[in-house]
């Protein structure tokens, strides 16, 4: 849909919600959409983003297709999400990437598998991709330490920036002027994002497979947690190289490892559940382009969870040297991509529960 | 389909909607097999109930689903208050006393409950509201039913309930593969009222019905009802009765719901077709104003009326699904709404020269800022319509329900022409409400009605199943 039809179509579709206002039990988004009627583009891309997509509505709604209000929240609300990713990517030259998520997440990890083969060939060897190698270090005979650092803490200043640039634009358009980062407002915020309080649909869950489930909530957050704690593995992994000197590989019952393999077994069970939940559940209230743009971004995630644990595993055999190349092909394809998928969302999502704590509180 | 030695089920209920589950649930639950024929397809079930957001019931103290305290006796003076005291008093009793349950019940059965919606603090005390409301509502009683076991069938449009004397034996129906019996121990009609049969509202109301909006199902044309009748059933309630308000006249034919519903009136006129008032804008508050206004617009010529306000007003009101037209003249806005626009001029200068302000206009109280020397006057909130632009909405008179029915004793079991009552036949819902809500309206009251006489009829045709 294009961007004034799809500003026109929610315009009549909230106005009908606003005449009925049955939802409101839900989520925060009708209420939100209650205080800004009638719905502005920038309106629109606020309450789209306050929308996490738990689809209650659309089982509960009277009205949805065929009947001629063809009401359809859901479908509207993902479908200006993807618009709201492509409109705010940084730099605007790589938006298209948004369009076609699952080629330019497959490509993000080819180009990085390709770089790095070429890397380890030329540094180190191409024998150390068929060469067992163990003991302390045996990961930097594969690719030197500082080439590690410096590409990581390349790919994430760049992901950072980018998605920090986007961030502010949007956070400037749908705040209307208003300075609504306040204490309180943080506040309320992080804690509803935290809980995922608005994938509770109201207390019943999110309308997917059977009729609505806690599934959605629960994959969501073991895919949150799972990353969390993946980063704080890598964090606790630097400060045991760096300050104890310790090198890598650490044994199984070490904190780095432990974390790191709670946390892939997490990221791979929640992921796994979000795919299979979307693609069982009713394509109804969905916009396939949103689709694409989930299943992208979830498929990296598994890319990045089962080569890590695959990694953990046959740590000391001939295999680790390819595996840690593909490991960190696809976390590198996972950062590239990062400021033009799904994974903005968070930061879309989060910025628009501020901006509506502050509204309901004001 | 054979004899009466072995029917099919227990319980056989005709009808979709909360009163038919709530008695496809409570016989299943007291051990009854039971069938459930819904006369719509899978997606549009639920009856009227799927447009209902809240249900009225008395409490002694707060619960989880309303506020403070409504006692049983508040519940029914209510209930006397809006019926002008006409009411079957022993029904009327049962269905309050019996509504102290409920709460407790539907949670049982998988509902939820939310705060009172936005603009709905004046139900919070009286009546709980479902989370989602009435189709999430209707979700969950048949995922509920499902999972006990009742067999659904949809599409499903009864043509006859067969029998001898005061005992049904079995349900004619016909769904897409054809026409079939269904033998039953007992049976259950919980289908609503008639008020999607056009041919039928016109047999009371003549032309005039076919330009009424009908806000609910299409598929509430009292077939099972006209069963009951053709089997000896007796008649209950005003067969004129309808409960009706004004909604958009842009509002689709049938199942526009809650969102078409224009409460406009008291802000500013109305006008008929001649561009004339007919009636007091300002005689009530909100409720009772609201639901005047149907049978007014019904009454008028073409069955059209059209509200007209001005900038001052615009917004103050709870909002619709349309936004309303607009103009920055009255002949400019009488072009848009199809009226003549020298008679629109003329009554809003006559109606401008008669207001008497007399304070701040409260829309919450009535404020006394009247007309002098109008007719028909406008005793509260009168303000000059002077501020352009200008606002219109034409107007239907919607249908929400209709008050015809069946007469039912205390067991919910309906009464034949005489006064005895049949063996094993049983009503419940808007079918036999007319007993007990003989006209007017009550919030949520309808859906009290059909809870409690769905689960006493449920319960009870599964016991004489299975007696």
């Amino acid at each position: 849909m294009r961007e004034l039809d799809l500003t026109a179509e929610l315009q009549r579709q909230l106005g009908v919600c606003n005449a009925c206002r049955y939802c409101e039990g839900f989520c925060a988004t009708f209420s939100a959409a209650q205080l800004r009627a009638p719905v502005t583009s920038a309106d629109v891309t606020y309450l789209a983003n306050l929308c996490h997509d738990c689809r209650m509505c659309y089982d509960a709604c009277m009205f949805v297709p065929p009947h001629e209000f063809a009401i359809n929240i859901p479908a509207a609300m993902s479908s200006a999400r993807a618009r709201t990713y492509e409109q705010y990517a940084v730099p605007h030259a790589f938006a298209n990437a948004v369009r076609a998520p699952i080629a330019g997440a497959v490509l993000g990890v080819a180009i990085s598998l390709a770089v790095l083969l070429l890397a380890v060939a030329l540094i180190s060897g191409p024998q150390v991709l068929w060469t067992p190698l163990r003991g302390p270090g045996a990961f930097y005979r594969v690719l030197p330490y500082g080439l590690l650092v410096a590409a990581a803490l390349g790919l994430a200043i760049y992901g950072i920036v980018c998605v920090a640039a986007g961030a502010a634009r949007f956070a400037r358009d749908i705040g209307r002027g208003e300075r609504f980062v306040t204490p309180r407002s943080l506040g309320v915020a992080l804690r509803q994002a935290l809980a995922l309080t608005y994938l509770k649909g109201g207390g019943v869950g999110c309308y997917d497979v059977t009729r609505h489930s806690g599934r959605r909530r629960t994959f969501h957050a073991l895919v949150f947690w799972g990353v969390v704690a993946d980063l704080a593995s890598t964090t606790s992994a630097a400060i045991a190289q760096d300050f104890l000197h310790v090198l890598p590989p650490y044994p199984l019952l070490s904190i780095p490892v432990l974390l790191g393999t709670s946390g892939g077994i997490a990221l791979a069970l929640g992921a796994a559940g979000l795919l299979a939940v979307k693609r069982a559940g009713d394509a109804r209230p969905t916009d396939g382009r949103m689709l694409a743009l989930d299943y992208a971004f979830l498929g990296l995630l598994e890319a990045v969870a089962l080569s890590g644990l695959a990694l953990l595993v046959f740590r000391s055999t001939a295999a680790m040297g390819s595996l840690l190349a593909f490991h960190l092909a696809c976390v590198a394809g996972a950062f590239v991509t990062a400021p033009y998928g799904k994974f903005v969302h968070f930061v879309y999502r989060s910025i628009a529960l501020v901006v509506n704590a502050h509204e309901q509180g004001s | 389909m054979n004899g009466r030695s072995s029917p099919d089920v227990d319980v056989a209920v005709c009808g979709g909607g909360n009163a038919a589950l709530c008695a496809a649930i409570s016989a299943r639950r007291a051990g009854a097999s039971v069938v459930l024929l819904e006369r719509a397809p899978a997606y549009m079930r639920g009856g009227n109930t799927r447009h209902t957001r809240d249900i009225r019931f008395a409490h002694a103290e707060p619960n989880a689903a309303a506020t403070g305290t409504y006692s049983e006796e508040e519940l029914f003076a209510d209930l006397l208050r809006v019926t002008g005291g006409e009411t079957d008093e022993p029904l009327a009793r049962l269905t309050v006393r019996d509504s102290t349950e409920l709460a407790g019940w539907m949670a049982e059965q998988g509902v939820r409950w939310q705060k009172p919606l936005t603009g709905t603090l004046h139900l919070s005390r009286t009546n709980g509201f479902f989370l989602g409301g009435g189709k999430a509502l209707v979700n969950t009683y048949f995922d509920t039913a499902l999972r006990l076991g009742v067999r659904v069938v949809y599409d499903a449009t009864v043509r006859a309930l067969a029998g001898e004397e005061s005992r049904i034996r079995e349900v004619v129906y016909a769904d897409p593969t054809g026409e079939h019996r269904l033998a039953g121990a007992a049976f259950v009609v919980a289908a609503g009222g008639f008020e999607a049969d056009v041919d039928w509202l016109r047999e009371y109301w003549g032309e005039a019905a076919s330009r009424f909006t009908i806000r609910g199902t299409p598929y509430n044309t009292g077939v099972a009802l006209k069963a009951m009748y053709d089997a000896g059933a007796r008649r209950a309630g005003d067969p004129r009765g309808l409960h009706c308000v004004a909604v958009d006249a842009r509002a689709p034919r049938f199942d526009g719901g809650i969102v078409t519903r224009i409460d406009a009136i008291p802000f500013g006129i109305a006008v008929n077709a001649a561009g004339e008032r007919f009636y007091d804008e300002g005689e009530d508050l909100w409720p009772k104003r609201y639901a005047i206004w149907g049978k007014l617009i019904a009454e008028q010529a073409g069955q059209i009326a059209y509200a007209v306000f001005d900038s001052k007003t615009a917004g103050r009101f709870i909002p619709s699904a349309f936004p309303a037209l607009r103009a920055d003249t009255l002949k400019e806005l009488a072009a848009l709404l199809g009226l003549d626009g020298a008679a629109l001029v003329r009554t809003v200068a006559a109606f401008n020269a008669a207001v008497r302000p007399r304070g701040a206009i409260d829309l919450g109280a009535l404020d006394g800022n009247g007309t002098d020397g109008l007719t028909p006057p406008k005793s509260n909130w009168a303000q000059r319509i002077d501020a352009p632009p200008y606002f219109g909405y034409a107007l239907r008179p919607g249908v929400t329900f209709t008050y015809l029915g069946v007469g039912v004793d205390l067991a919910a079991r309906v009464l034949r022409d005489g006064d005895e009552p049949f063996e094993n036949l049983f009503a419940a819902g808007e079918c036999m409400a007319g007993n007990i809500l003989t006209r007017g309206y009550l919030a949520g009251f309808g859906l009290t009605i059909g809870t409690v006489f769905g689960r006493i009829a449920g319960t009870g045709a599964a016991a004489h199943a299975r007696a």
